[in-house]
This record gives C-alpha cells, structure tokens and sequence, in this order.
C-alpha cells in the first residue's frame, strides 16, 4: 500500500453545509490555513433542502420583537432542556449573522419598506423566519459558497493561487480523527472518487458534519445524514448529550412508497395551512398541552383572525412545537381517523388563491405536482411524520463550540447537541450553523495559533485507519461468495439468507443491513418508544454490528458506493445504540423523546444531561460480541440557568418546568 | 421517443429494461438490467435498486432525492435530466431506458462524471461587491427589484444546461472561452442586482461577459432553457439582456451610466 499523501493545515472543517462553510471562512479570516472536506460536490450539502427559513428577531415584521422574545421561544420549544448559554448567544447574534450574508450577494425576499422580509413558523411568538420563497437553505448554502469562491479570488490576487489559504476537498469523506496524546493532530480521509487515502494535518478540527436520520427508514433527510460527526467524536474520546431527541416532523410526505418521508415545508402552516383528519376536523384545537394553553387560540374563528390581527389574536394551534403536532398526528391516526395512506390532511387550496400558493410555496407546488400528481392549489396534500433533526450531539461549550475533553477538537451546527434541548423550532437550525459556525472556525484558528507546536500525526494511526477502511474488501474473500443476492433474487428487501450455503459464512451486503438497521430503528426508537421495543432495539443492533463486521463489497476503490456503505455502517451502528440507550434510560417524556410507558415531564429530569460515551475507549471496536454495547452513558447534572435569563419569564410558566427546588438556588 | 402510459398503469409493479452505461475513463458500455418498478417511483429509484440487488458497485451521484441539490444529473434516452425527478410513468413499460452520463463532461465512473470544469468557470467570475458605506442590516432593495436575480438564483448547479449547450457540448475546444449558461446567468444575476458595486470598483461586468466569458459565443439557441430542471428562462431573461446590455454598454455608455445611477437611488441606505 503506498504511503496516504499528507497536508499540513491549521484548521481542518469537516463538513461543507451551513455550519461548515460559515466556520472556513471565519477560520479564513481569522487568518488560518483552512481546508474544508466533504463527501458531495461543493454547494450541495444537505443545507441546500432546508425550506422555510432562517430564524432571527430583526423585527422587520413586527417591530415587537427581540432576542429576550426569540430566547424564550426557544427554551419554551426545547422544554427548558436547552443549554441555556447557546440559546442566549443564539438568540443575540442571528440577526447580525443574517445582515451579513446580504453584504455578501444573498437575497431574500422583501418586505414592501425593502427590508428582509419574516415569515410565521411553529413555536415562534413573531413572524421571525427569514426566507427566499421555501427555497432558503439553497440560498444560504450558495451565499456562503460564492463567499469562499471570493475569498479564494482575493487569495489568486495575492498568492497566484486561489487554494493557497482555503481550500475544498469535495466528494472526500473523514473516517478518522487523530491525535497526539490527548490533542487533535488531523484527520484520516478517502476520496471517493479514487479511492485513495490521504491524511489533512492540523491542530484543529470542526466537526460540521449533520444528522444522523439515514438510521431511520422515513427520513426527511439525504444519504449524508449517517451520523458521521457524531461517531467521529464519540471514537475520539468526545462525549455525545441528548442523543434520545429526535426530531419527527409533522409532516413528510407519504404518497407514493418511494418519495415516503420527503419534507413538506413548515411554511405552509405558518403560511395559513390547516390539518384535517378524515372528518374534516381542525384536530390540532385537541391537543393544545397545558404548557401552551395561554398562547394558542381556542377555536378556528381566533385562530383564522390571528394571520391578520396578531396582536389581539393568539396563533391556531397547527402552529405548535413540532413535537406536539407530530404525536397528535400520530394519535388521529391510530384513532383511526388518518388518510387514506396512513396520515392526515394539510389544506391550502381552501385557504390562499392558486396564485397566492403559487408565489409563496413554489418548491412544494412542483414537488407534489411531479412527484404525486397532486395540484396543492385545488386538493389537500396527504402527510405523516418523518424523521427530520437531531438534537443530540457532541457535548460543547457554550462559547467557543470545543468539544469536552479533547483538546483541538469543535463542532458546530446539527452535528452539535445542546442548543435545542428537547425539541428544535423550525427556522432555529440555520441560524445556529451561522453564529456557532463562525464561533467554531475563529475558536479553531485561534486555537491552532496558540500553539507552540504542531501536534504530531502518528503512523500507527494512520496504518489502523487505513486497515480499517480496507476491511471490506476482504471481507469478501473470507467468504468466497459474491456480497449481494444472485441478481434474479426478487427486490431490494431479499434477506441474505436466501445466499447458498458456505463454508465460510457469506459476506453481508452493505445495502441489506442498512436497510435493516432502518427498519429497527423505524420501528423501535422511533415516534414513541416503549422499554421492551428499545431492549429489542438494542439487540438487533448488536446482532447488525456482528454482522457488520461481515460487510463485504464488490469490485474496486474508485467511486465504489457500496465500499462507501459499508464504511459508514459503523457510524450508524454507533449513533443508532446511543439514541437506544439514551432513550431507555430516561424514563420521563419530553420535546423528541416519547415514551408510551413514561407519558409525563418530570421536572427531575429537566436538569439531567445523559452523556455517552465508548464503552471501551481503547478497544478495537471489535464489538463482535452482540451482547456487549459499544456504548456507556453517563448522567450529569447541568447549571442552573443564569437568574437574568430566568427573569425573561413569568413565575406561573416557569413552574411548569421546574422543579421546586430550583426556585431556591 | 416515449409516450406516457399514465396513471391508468399505475397500481401494480412490474419489470423494466434498463440499459445502463458502465465504465470509466478507459471505456465502457451498456449493460442490460431487469429491475423491478413500484408505484410512483423515479428513475433514481430504479438506479438504486439494481445498486442494491444487482451491481452493489454502480456508481451514481445524488443527495437530496428531490430535485433541490443537483447531483444526480444524467441523460435518460439521450435527454439530460435530473434522475430523481423523472418519473417512471413517463414512459412506457414495455420500452427499454438507456441511462448514460452527462456527455460534455469526462466520465469518473459509471454515470459520475468530472465536473470540476463548472468550479473552474465559477472561479472566474468575480463576486458581489458590496456598495460601500452602506453597513449590514442597512440593505434596502424593493422585490420588483430583487425578482430578476432571484430567478437565477433558483439555479440548483445541476449543470444539465452546460451539458447541453452546443458550443461546448461537442466541441472540447470551446471550453477555454465558453463561461458556459450557468455562469454567463451569473454574471447577469451580479449586474442585475439592485446593490452590486463592482462598476464603482472599475468593474464593466458586461464588457466581461463579452470579452472574458464568451457571451458571443452564444446564439441564442434556448437549448439550456429547454432543459433547465428549475425552469429558469436562461435564454430570455439572462442571456439576451446581457447581450443587450453589453452593446448599449459599447455604444451609448450614458444610458448605461443612468440606469446605474437610477438604480442607486432606488435604495435609501446611507451613502447609496
Ligand atoms: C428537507 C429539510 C428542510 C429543512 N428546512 C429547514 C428550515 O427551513 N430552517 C431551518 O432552520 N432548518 C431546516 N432544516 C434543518 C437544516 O437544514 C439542517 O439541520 C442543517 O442544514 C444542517 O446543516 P449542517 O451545516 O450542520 O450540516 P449539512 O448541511 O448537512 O452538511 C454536512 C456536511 O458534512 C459533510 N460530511 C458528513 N460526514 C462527512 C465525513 N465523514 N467526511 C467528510 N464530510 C462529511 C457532508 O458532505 C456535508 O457537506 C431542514 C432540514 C431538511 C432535511
Ligand atoms: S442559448 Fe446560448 S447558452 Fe443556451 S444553449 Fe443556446 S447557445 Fe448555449
Ligand atoms: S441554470 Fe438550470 S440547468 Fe443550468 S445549472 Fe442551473 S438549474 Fe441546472
Ligand atoms: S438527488 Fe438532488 S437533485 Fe436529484
């Protein structure tokens, strides 16, 4: 094997969405030699799918609005589970974040005094969402984009060379980070496209890296999302939190099979959308929790008035937390009063004019005219939940966005936990890539600056990540059997039972598992979860880990997918037995965590963060044993959240939250 | 080439015939599939069915699997289009679908091609330059004036239009002063833009759609319109405008100067 070409840097940002570009150019400009790594085209992370909008009080539409407002809604969204620290900074710097990305080409739509113009979404007291039609992400992912290719212009100027200070390795993954000691050193990556290993050397390294909901089989989200930050951090010794909350959105689209779980934008409530259940019935006036009762109207006549009379108005109840509009859905189904495929009703034809529709919704007319045959300015578009946001990640602090415990090590955006607590508002998730994006790539320059000396990469290092990269290829060998059912098997869900029998036994496809592993987690972690279905859950995953150390491929290194697979199966492994094991353990139900068997909030868990970690930090992940998890957790009490915050809201809602006790802190 | 069998056919699944190009830079060829089709699915489907059953290694690009990322571009029956938006029931059952890479690109493997050419074109038009003096959160621009920009900004880089057009789509050699659809828009989407300031930093953004990005080479033939998966009116709405543009830029400067300043005084930020 011939040496993994090596490159010095002095930040390296993983991960090319929002967060990740945001970091490399504040890392840029903080003066650090920047190179970012992805594994698409640069310009097409999974940012480019966000929809709605991004959430800021610049109060352009109602002039009533500030940080304090957006902070509470916040913390209110996430059920106080927040840490609290990121909310605040959050909530300060969004608007600023937004103005800046106008100083560099964006444009979004307008109010008619020519300011940006704010949309109304769930859980969000002001029309706060700033927006380009419901095409946002691809704005703020192309602003960002053409901001690096100008940096990189202003570098050809001075350099000659336009990669001499930021550069960008796409369509190249990281399946490693290493260290020296207890400090980052680089990070261990492929192309995909050669199949070659390479080694990015640096001092700091930002995780922006996403979700995880490719674990799920109803997702939202794109062949990205397999947790890849997350179990990068975990392998590098950095706790993950708030893994058991997940994010199901309300409403992904259900019909036909094949586009299952693709989003059906928020906007389209906050625009004037209802849902019905197959009586006709506005359900979601049911299901106003006691927490909220003060801020949701009660009948359809308040809730209708409120689009145009907001303030002596309260907003209809399909305007509520994700979380909750999500289970009522969930409830109206089982209830036995769902759509014909199994969800509700989302209505606009009878509330706005074609046109109307047309202008404000224009990606979700196309998407159902192309993709259903449904016209959504003349019939009611048919949706479900679908696995959406995680809002688990790596433990931060609040400030810099470093990782706990490991020197040189961030993160920033979806790939971070904290921010959101329980449960994400709509809109909240983009303008977290821009304030902690640019704090983790100034952290990371400054970081790497203070140095004295380079961390130093570790051959050894580099050898077992290169071994473990290869480990499918032969695989294959072990088994003398071609990886995947004979081609005239029937259908993608054919179980490699169905292979001949072997000596040896057969290779796993990578496709088989992954899909099996998505049905498990489907079904057993998912909406609402229930003790016994986790407990098989996490059985199942160990039984897929044993067998995905048997993942084999077909064929050679260059733009193999199904190498690609079978590399992130053990990412996914990874993240799918934290949610299990956090979710198993907290025995109360709150924002994206569910239990059927723990149906209440319990203020005693409100200040309890479960931290996983690697069961065995310096085992070999062998983990062939299906019993022994990969994966410890451990409880840590959070701090009380600071007084002045505190004071933002009333005495009579903060009881509701917690408990006694903290009234005397 | 293919006629709808709509939605009476729908319902039930059935096997198709797929031909599939298969290769890499040395070469390659077509290689047959018969692959299941279920209700509502997509080419992109399909693709990825026989990557999970038949040919675990069959390289193919996307991400988003709806239509908003641009990566799965690729020609179905000679047509480029976008994989993940072209549905079965476009075409008849009994017909065979030949699925091949984008043509004006070098192929990587399979039906990934090296598109490293549109980052390069990207590179070399300068970005936005922001109107001095006026700070952020300063901005003001009417909709009537963002519209036009905000057309091209719809743009998902699928890179089907630069696929397409002629001027490059068989001519190699063309690709050194060719910008291309995309980029000539992207040219048009900055002057178009009710605040860009790159004339008051000395730059004629028309005069270098002509003379650096090849806006001549262009004869208006709508190729890249026909098959722009966003709909955008490349032709009609960037590239004419910008050709008209440049010559009034060359032959009568003051009118081009005065809608300049027209424009400026549009927006209410100070020093605008
Ligand atoms: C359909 C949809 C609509 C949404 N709409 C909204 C909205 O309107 N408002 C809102 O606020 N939020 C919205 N969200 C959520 C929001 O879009 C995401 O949370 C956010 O974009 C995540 O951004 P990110 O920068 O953290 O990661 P991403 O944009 O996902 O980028 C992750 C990057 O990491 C790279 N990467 C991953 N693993 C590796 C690896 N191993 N090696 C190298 N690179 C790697 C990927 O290639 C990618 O470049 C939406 C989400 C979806 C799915
Ligand atoms: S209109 Fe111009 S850019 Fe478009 S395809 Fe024709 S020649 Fe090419
Ligand atoms: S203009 Fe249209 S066809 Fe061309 S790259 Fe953009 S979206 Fe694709
Ligand atoms: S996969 Fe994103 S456009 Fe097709």
């Amino acid at each position: 094997m011939t040496q993994p070409e090596r490159s010095q840097w002095d930040v390296v940002v993983v991960g090319a969405g929002g967060a990740g570009l945001r970091a490399a150019i504040a890392a840029r400009e903080s003066g650090a030699r920047t190179a970012v790594i992805c594994k698409s085209l640069f310009g097409k992370a999974h940012t480019v799918m966000a929809e709605g909008g991004i959430a800021a009080s610049m109060g352009n539409v109602n002039a009533g609005d500030n940080w304090q407002v957006h902070f509470r809604d916040t913390m209110r969204g996430g059920k106080f589970l927040n840490q609290w620290r990121m909310a605040e900074l959050h909530a300060k710097e969004a608007p600023e974040r937004v103005w800046e990305l106008e100083t560099w080409g964006a444009l979004f739509d307008r109010t008619p005094d020519g300011r940006i113009s704010q949309r109304n979404f769930g859980g969000h007291q002001f029309p706060r969402l700033a927006h380009v039609g419901d095409r946002t992400g691809l704005e703020l992912i192309r602003t960002l984009q053409q901001k690096i290719v100008s940096l990189q212009q202003e570098d050809f100027r001075e350099t000659g060379a336009y990669e001499s200070r930021l550069r960008v390795f796409q369509e190249c993954t990281a399946t490693r980070v290493l260290k020296d000691g207890d400090r980052v050193s680089g990070a261990f990556c492929y192309a995909r496209d050669s199949g070659d290993f390479f080694v990015l050397e640096a001092p700091s390294v930002v995780l922006a890296t996403g979700g995880i909901g490719k674990s799920f089989k109803v997702t939202s989200n794109s062949w990205e999302y397999t947790g890849d930050g997350h179990a990068l951090a975990l392998l590098a010794g950095a706790p993950l939190i708030n893994m058991e909350f997940v994010q199901f959105h309300p409403t992904g689209m259900i019909w036909p099979p094949s586009v299952k779980g693709l989003l059906v934008t928020e906007s389209v409530r906050g625009d004037g959308g209802v849902l019905r259940n197959t009586e006709g019935k506005r359900f979601m006036f049911d299901y106003v929790p006691d927490v909220f009762k003060e801020q949701y109207a009660e009948s359809e006549e308040e809730g209708d008035r409120w689009y145009d009379d907001p303030d002596t108005n309260r907003r209809p109840p399909e305007l509520l937390p994700r979380d909750e509009v999500a289970r009522a859905i969930n409830s109206e189904v089982k209830a036995g009063r769902g759509s014909p495929h199994g969800g509700v009703f989302l209505d606009v034809s009878t509330r706005m004019s074609p046109e109307v529709i047309k202008r404000r919704l224009p990606s979700m007319y196309h998407q159902f005219k192309e993709l259903a045959d449904v016209d959504i300015t003349a019939e009611a578009m048919e949706v479900g939940p679908t696995c959406h946001y995680v809002m688990g990640g790596v433990a931060v602090d609040s400030d810099s966005a470093a990782a706990l415990g490991v020197p040189g090590l961030f993160a920033a955006g979806e790939v971070a936990g904290g921010m959101h607590g329980s449960n994400r508002l709509g809109g909240n998730s983009l303008s977290d890539l821009l304030v902690f994006g640019r704090r983790a790539g100034a952290h990371a320059a400054a970081y790497a600056g203070s140095l004295t000396a380079r961390p130093a990469v570790d051959d050894v290092q580099v050898d077992e990540a290169a071994a473990e990269a290869l480990r499918p290829f032969s695989a294959e060998d072990g088994a003398g059997t071609p990886s995947v059912p004979a081609p005239d098997s029937p259908g993608a869900q054919a179980p490699p039972a169905q292979a001949p029998p072997t000596e040896a036994p057969p290779a796993e496809s990578p496709y088989t598992l992954h899909q099996e592993l998505q049905q498990t987690m489907n079904d057993l972690v998912g909406i609402i979860r229930r003790a016994e279905e986790m407990e098989e859950a996490l059985v199942r995953l160990g039984e897929l880990r044993a067998r995905a150390r048997r993942a084999g491929v077909a064929g050679h290194r260059r733009f193999n997918p199904g190498w690609h697979l079978a590399l992130d199966l053990r990412n996914m492994l990874l993240v799918g037995e934290c949610v299990a094991r956090a979710a198993l353990e907290r025995t109360e139900s709150r924002g994206g965590h569910t239990r059927e068997d723990w149906p209440s909030m319990d203020a005693a868990w409100r200040r309890v963060n479960l931290h996983c970690a690697l069961a065995d930090p310096a085992g070999t992940l062998a983990a062939a044993d299906p019993e022994r998890g990969q994966i410890a957790l451990t409880r840590r009490e959070t701090p009380p959240v600071r007084p002045d915050l505190l004071a933002l809201f009333e005495k009579e809602e903060l009881v509701k939250y917690l408990a006694e006790e903290e009234f005397h802190e | 080439m293919s006629t709808s069998t709509g939605a009476a056919a729908s319902a039930t699944s059935y096997e198709a015939r797929f031909r599939v190009w298969r290769g890499d830079a040395d070469g390659g060829g077509l290689h047959d599939f018969r692959v299941e089709v279920n209700d509502g699915e997509v080419v992109l489907d399909i693709i990825h069915r026989i990557q999970a059953t038949q040919a675990p290694d069959l390289a193919v690009r996307w991400n988003c699997k709806a239509g908003k990322c641009g990566s799965c571009s690729a020609e179905v029956n000679g047509r480029p289009r976008l994989m993940c938006m072209t549905r079965m029931t476009d075409f008849a059952r009994d017909e065979t679908l030949t699925v091949t890479p984008l043509r004006a690109f070098p192929v990587l493997r399979d039906l990934v091609t090296d598109v490293s050419f549109n980052y390069e074109k990207a590179r070399e038009v300068p970005g936005f330059v922001p109107p001095p003096g006026v700070a952020a959160g300063e901005y003001r621009m009417d909709q009537v004036d963002v519209d036009r920009s905000q057309e091209f900004r719809k743009c998902i880089e699928c890179y089907l239009c630069q696929n397409t057009c002629h001027v490059v789509r068989d001519h190699e050699e063309n690709k050194t002063a060719f910008a291309g659809p995309r980029f000539l828009m992207r040219v048009a989407e900055l002057d178009m833009h009710p605040l860009d300031a790159a004339a008051q930093a000395g730059l004629d953004r028309r005069r270098t759609a002509q003379e650096e990005h090849g806006l001549g080479y262009c004869n208006i033939t709508k190729c890249c319109t026909d098959v722009c998966p966003e709909g955008i009116k490349i032709t009609d709405n960037a590239l004419i405008p910008l050709k008209e543009r440049a010559a009034d830029r060359k032959y009568d400067p003051l009118v081009w100067l005065g809608s300049k300043i027209r424009r400026r005084g549009a927006a209410s930020g100070p020093g605008a």
